[in-house]
């Protein structure tokens, strides 16, 4: 049986990891590599890097820092931020990523996820879907949460499954940085609408958090950044904290 | 010691070249059988389509090689993608032979409730430890991505297996010197690197043996 994955994130900027709270205040917390190795080391099941560069050679630096990644870490991770065009993302896999993530430029061209999925195959492709509830449903934002879409979350998510995306990385603007859980009801709404698997993200406080959206939501990851980040908790503690309660994980 | 990886165009192999760096090995990576004859022992990855593969290992004159190695004595192990060219046939997208090396074939995972593809981390039963493994470990989770597996296989040639949907997949398959992983074990954590440190040791031993009775002439 398939365990449910621990996903930290590291949040990169000119090569350097900053997590934001809300998407708007940035703290600068370290080195990507070393924090990379330690959260495996850890037992992290999968890695996610996110690039917040602006400048082209914060994407360069980006290549750099994920080929020194690949080179130390055990476990597989995902690329996401800024990834425009196929060769953008030709260039992340072969710097050693194993899956590439897609978000503003897969709504804004979703032809760019049928290409990536026919070029490297599905598996290599993960949407990124940041939501907001509008007191009826889930709207779609890009931009980093700055710009509203027309596209509703739960039909994004079908529409970018169909065209080929493997995996959804789905985010709860409304719960992110509020470290009071998971949004289940969101999460739960995509897991059922889609067959591929879903990552759960923002809202990430308590060890109760993580055991919930497996529970109610069913979902396959769940993800994390500033509670693995300040070492509220540890991958280690959540995941000793699931096996405890009965989820099956690594 | 040399282990050559057979870059015949099909995936990134970046982490698996890493991966046997790190073990010490000095690796080859090429598509020029000249050139991988100087390994002691040679990795078949591969990511994508076994049709593809299949005819560009034909086009490179590829498939002779690999199927002669455990006649000449080098050890071969397919990861992935590598690990289902071994076996006779696949329906991935056309009929196709395979190279045929253990007994098998390749098919879609089916079920109505099955997620495919199969992608994470599931926990391996060994039903017997390869010689080249010598013991098992206590936590046997490997990562996982594929959406075919291996059917119809010899039970002596699959040693262990993962559960998922009703399916038994064969994880860590092999015959003698062919050794297969479904899994990618240099994305697979602790256990993943101690399956390859193993199996690195057991060519080393393998070569050592060779050198010293030859010198004993």
């Amino acid at each position: 049986m398939l365990t449910k994955r621990i996903v930290p994130c590291l949040d990169v900027k000119e090569g350097r990891v900053v997590k934001g709270i809300n998407f708007v205040s940035l703290r600068d917390a370290g080195d990507p590599v070393e924090l990379a190795k330690f959260y495996d080391e850890q037992g992290a099941d999968e890695l996610v890097l996110l690039d917040i560069s602006a400048s082209h050679e914060g994407k360069e630096t980006m290549v750099e820092v994920v080929r020194t990644v690949a080179t130390e870490l055990s476990i597989p991770f995902t690329v996401g931020g800024g990834i425009r065009t196929v060769e953008d993302m030709k260039r992340l896999l072969r710097a050693g990523a194993d899956k590439v993530s897609l978000n503003t430029s897969a709504l804004d061209q979703p032809e760019l996820i049928r290409e990536g999925a026919e070029f490297f195959g599905s598996q290599c492709i993960v949407v990124a879907i940041d939501a907001k509830w509008n007191g009826s449903s889930w709207d779609v934002y890009t931009h980093g949460g700055r710009r509203k879409t027309e596209w509703d979350a739960v039909e994004w998510a079908k529409r970018s499954t169909k065209l080929g995306a493997g995996e959804l990385l789905l985010t709860s603007m409304d719960k992110d940085g509020s470290k009071d859980g998971f949004d289940i009801a969101l999460t739960k709404a995509v897991r059922d609408a889609v067959d591929v698997p879903v990552i759960a993200s923002g809202g990430a406080g308590k060890l109760a958090d993580f055991a919930e959206v497996f529970r109610e939501a069913d979902a396959d990851a769940a993800l994390a950044a500033s509670v693995f980040h300040y070492k509220e908790t540890s991958v280690a503690e959540v995941k000793g904290f699931l096996k405890a309660e009965g989820v099956n994980v690594r | 010691m040399i282990v050559g990886i057979i870059d015949y165009g099909m995936g990134n192999l970046f982490s698996v070249e890493q991966a046997l760096k790190g073990l010490g090995c000095t690796v080859i990576l090429s598509d020029d059988v000249a050139e991988l004859k100087r390994a002691d022992a040679l990795v078949l990855p591969g990511v994508g389509a076994f049709p593809d593969a299949m005819a560009l290992l034909e086009a490179k004159e590829l498939s002779d090689f690999i199927l002669n190695l455990p006649d000449s004595g080098t050890p071969l192990l397919g990861i992935c993608l590598g690990m289902q060219l071994l076996y006779e046939d696949s329906v991935e997208g056309r009929p196709t032979k395979g190279l045929g090396l253990l007994k098998g074939s390749i098919r879609r995972f089916e079920g109505k409730e099955l997620r495919i593809p199969h992608m994470g981390w599931n926990e391996l039963e060994f039903s017997q430890i390869p010689e080249w493994l010598k013991s098992e470990q206590e936590d046997t989770h490997v990562y996982f991505v594929h959406s075919f597996l291996a059917v119809d296989t010899d039970p002596s040639e699959v040693m262990a297996a993962a559960s998922y949907g009703g399916y038994e997949v064969p994880g860590v398959t092999g015959d003698g010197l062919v050794t297969g992983m479904q899994f990618h074990p240099e994305k697979s954590g602790a256990f993943g690197h101690y399956l390859l440190k193993q199996w690195i040791a057991a060519v080393r031993g393998k070569r050592d043996e060779e050198v010293s009775s030859v010198s004993g002439d």
